[in-house]
């Protein structure tokens, strides 16, 4: 098993921290990870980008040349990206931001409006916790308890009070009817 | 022990911390900055002093100052930052001072830009500092080697008593692998200090006799001499501290020459020309100096070309053709200013090369 | 027989390289008077620059490293980190502190580094050859500026005590001159209290000396400490800039 992912939005969106709580899960559950972001000069607002990969036996090249998943937090990102997925791979879009569907119909496309669900809970912050627990759903790459137990980690001490929307944004998809492809 | 997933450039200064650092001094660069941030809370938690430092310049020689009295000092910086240290480099190999320096490094020339480059390579090699000095250099290919050669690195400066060069770049700072850190070593107290630095400046009481540090010769032989009693150093550096690794050399007709994050996209493009049916292989030096020249006895009769593939415009490839020594025809892949190559465009360009030495 | 002198065992029993009538010598010898009184030659750690006393490590019985050019206070805010409880020393010319070394002199100076800084200042570059330095008087000739210094060419000469003084963690600045007797045994007590303010951890500290150079002012000795006494102390003049209270 090879699985890899790429991460796309723009700086602030928690894209590259789904990212890296994906990567973490896969670790805990013992697999092989590497996580390797975008970096530039651009602290908010800029693109944020991720790779990460997850697979059974060390992995030679965290660089990837086309991605079995990738997720697409705002319309650049679809544009840009939508070619790097792989035939039959999955492609998750942040509906909210992204007005467009994807081009390609030799690929899965799922649209998860995140910002909005999240409004709804509460705080659009949680965004990206929505297309999180989606990509659980879709895919069953980690199991929810890897990341549920990350989650009482980041949202301890005075983040604690963020915890239960968290948990529901993160519940959403995971438990609830599957977003529309 | 378990492993954790953790930025490179903190892991880097973990396990700085781990091998026993007393002192860190650092100066802002992309794409190392975690780093002396990392330092600035940690390292004072360990019981070692933070600087940051007003310049490059100032750093490497702070860390010149804390290692000639006997501190385990560390630096860390990017390219050009590297560029302000030889000075310091040089001055401290020639008082035989065992300093750690480490470059994630980026791209240029000049300012240059962010993204990860190995143009450094003549840097850290062949160094800008004046003068016969020699600097051991490793190059990693992932976070985990990174961890275990900066533990490892202090203890060659010391026991060389010379400055030793981690030669990273900004993928590997900026990535997450897991990795599993190695224990924590204690800083060394005065009395520990005295026992196995008896050379250190530590005030007269605290060893037999007087210390001097300096570099100053002005009688040619002296200095000569000097010269060569570090040479003998260095003549036993390139017996004990060479590096590598090799894989897939067995029926390679392309063998790789690649180091670092270059490493890690050949070791791809070796299984996808595999798919091709085209038998590859990879001799990845970790030592850059000394250089692996043994690596290349292991090369086997069916290879037809080496292919230095560099994040520069081609300067390991002079060395890859020393050790070649004419026995094969060396050729380059190169991308450089921050640019990495797909693993499809390595096969497709090792391919072209393989097909040009054949004469096709 | 009753002793009534003996040399410091902090200067060793060797003769030193300087120049007839150069100050280097004096200023050598009252500092490690001073480290010698309260017993703590063996517990100081010396930087020495780049320029002529690169040669004091010969000349001072103490543990010394050397500098590459400029560098000092920075080599010597690394000592200090690894050891809080010694005396730590930079000991710079004007070429070295001034000019390739003012940044790192500021900055040891902003951070309020717990060391003590020896400024000799001769208004030339000596080991070299007699260049003009930041600190080379308007007028004065050097080997750079054969007709004498010029506002156009080069600007003002540079006061470092005073640069020094406006920064608020340096908190004992001082020039002093080495002049006659009297004036030697009043810098031995500035040394002394800046020694003091080190010790007891207050801040940075800062002895600028007023120095002769007759070899490359191209004077006498007496010519050359004439010269320093009107020209040099009428420029920048002799006095405490800066200290704590109580000291």
């Amino acid at each position: 098993m090879k699985l890899k992912m790429f991460f796309a939005g723009s700086g602030g969106q928690g894209t590259l921290a789904i990212g890296q709580m994906i990567a973490k899960a896969a670790m805990d559950e013992g697999k092989e990870v590497t996580w390797l972001p975008s970096y530039g000069p651009e602290m908010r607002g800029g693109t944020a980008n991720c790779t990460v990969v997850v697979s059974d036996k060390p992995i030679a090249c965290p660089l990837i040349n086309e991605a079995d998943l990738l997720v697409v937090m705002n319309l650049p990102s679809l544009l840009k990206f939508e070619p790097m997925v792989v035939p039959e791979g999955l492609l998750m879009v942040n509906s909210s931001l992204v007005p467009e569907k994807a081009k390609r119909s030799d690929i899965r496309a799922v649209y998860v409006p995140a910002d909005e669900k999240a409004r709804e809970l509460g705080s659009g912050k949680a965004a990206n916790i929505v297309m999180l627990g989606a990509i659980l759903k879709e895919t069953g790459i980690v199991s929810p308890e890897s990341i549920r137990a990350q989650m009482k980690k980041m949202f301890s001490g005075h983040k604690a009070k963020f915890l239960p929307m968290n948990e529901a944004a993160f519940r959403l998809y995971l438990e609830g009817d599957s977003a529309p492809s | 022990m378990s492993k954790v997933l953790m930025k490179g450039n903190e892991a880097f200064a973990e396990a700085a911390i781990r091998a026993g650092c007393s002192c860190y001094f650092g100066y802002p660069i992309t794409p190392q900055n975690e780093i002396p941030e990392y330092m600035s809370h940690e390292l004072a938690k360990a019981g070692g002093k933070f600087i940051q430092a007003e310049s490059e310049l100032a750093a490497v020689n702070m860390a010149y100052g804390a290692a000639a009295s006997g501190g385990r000092a560390f630096i860390s910086t990017s390219s050009p930052g590297l560029a302000l240290m030889q000075e310091g480099l040089g001055f401290t190999a020639s008082c035989e001072v065992p300093i750690v320096a480490l470059n994630v490094s980026r791209g240029g020339p000049g300012v240059g830009g962010i993204q990860p480059g190995q143009a450094d390579y003549f840097q850290v090699t062949r160094g800008g500092y004046n003068g016969d000095v020699r600097i051991p250099v490793f190059a990693p290919s992932g976070i985990q080697e990174c961890v275990d050669l900066i533990y490892s690195a202090f203890d060659i400066a010391e026991e060389y008593r010379n400055p030793v060069v981690i030669f990273a770049d900004g993928m590997m700072g900026q990535m997450m692998e897991p990795v599993e850190l190695p224990p924590k070593k204690p800083i060394a107290d005065d009395a520990e200090i005295a026992r196995t630095k008896p050379w250190a400046i530590t005030g007269t009481d605290a060893h037999e006799g007087r210390n001097v540090v300096f570099s100053l010769r002005l009688q040619p032989d002296v200095l000569e001499a000097h010269v060569e009693h570090m040479f003998e150093k260095y003549a036993r550096a390139e017996r004990e501290l060479v590096r590598y690794s090799t894989s897939n050399l067995e029926g390679a007709e392309i063998v790789f020459v690649a180091f670092g994050t270059m490493s890690r996209l050949c070791a791809e493009a070796i299984e996808l020309l595999a798919e091709k049916g085209v038998k590859a292989g990879l001799i990845r030096p970790i030592s850059l100096w000394p250089f692996p020249d043994a690596a290349f006895d292991e090369i086997g009769p069916e290879a037809k070309v080496l292919i230095s593939t560099e994040l520069s415009m081609g300067q390991m490839i002079q060395d890859v053709k020393n050790a070649a020594a004419g026995r094969w025809p060396v050729r380059l892949i190169s991308r450089t200013g921050g640019v990495v190559p797909s693993s499809l465009e390595i096969v497709d360009r090792a391919l072209k090369h393989l097909q040009e030495v054949q004469g096709k | 027989m009753k002793t009534v002198f003996q040399p410091t065992k902090g200067m060793l029993p060797v003769d030193t390289s300087y120049c007839p009538g150069c100050a280097h010598g004096i200023a050598h010898r009252i500092i490690m008077e001073c480290l010698e009184e309260r017993g703590m030659l063996g517990k100081t750690i010396g930087v020495v620059p780049i320029g002529c006393s690169i040669n004091a490590h010969n000349f001072m019985n103490i543990d010394m490293c050397e500098s590459t050019h400029g560098r000092a206070p920075a080599i010597a805010s690394g000592i200090r980190r690894v050891h809080p409880d010694k005396i730590v020393f930079t000991y710079q010319g004007d070429g070295d502190l001034a000019s390739i070394g003012a940044g790192e002199i500021v900055h040891a100076a902003h951070r309020g580094e717990k060391f003590t800084t020896f400024f000799i200042n001769n208004a030339i570059y000596g080991m070299t050859g007699g260049q003009m330095a930041p600190t080379t008087l308007i007028g004065q000739r050097a080997t750079t500026c054969v007709d004498g210094r010029t506002v156009e060419q080069a600007g003002l000469p540079l006061r470092m005590c005073e640069l020094i003084s406006t920064i608020d963690c340096a908190v004992f600045v001082e020039r002093v001159m080495l002049n006659n007797p009297a004036n030697v045994r009043k810098a031995k007590k500035v040394v002394s209290t800046a020694l003091d303010i080190q010790q007891a951890g207050l801040g940075f500290t800062f002895v600028e000396f007023l120095s002769t150079c007759p070899t490359n002012w191209g004077l006498s000795p007496t010519e050359a400490i004439h010269w320093c006494e009107t020209a040099m102390a009428d420029y920048y003049p002799v006095k405490n800039f800066k200290k704590p209270e109580g000291y």
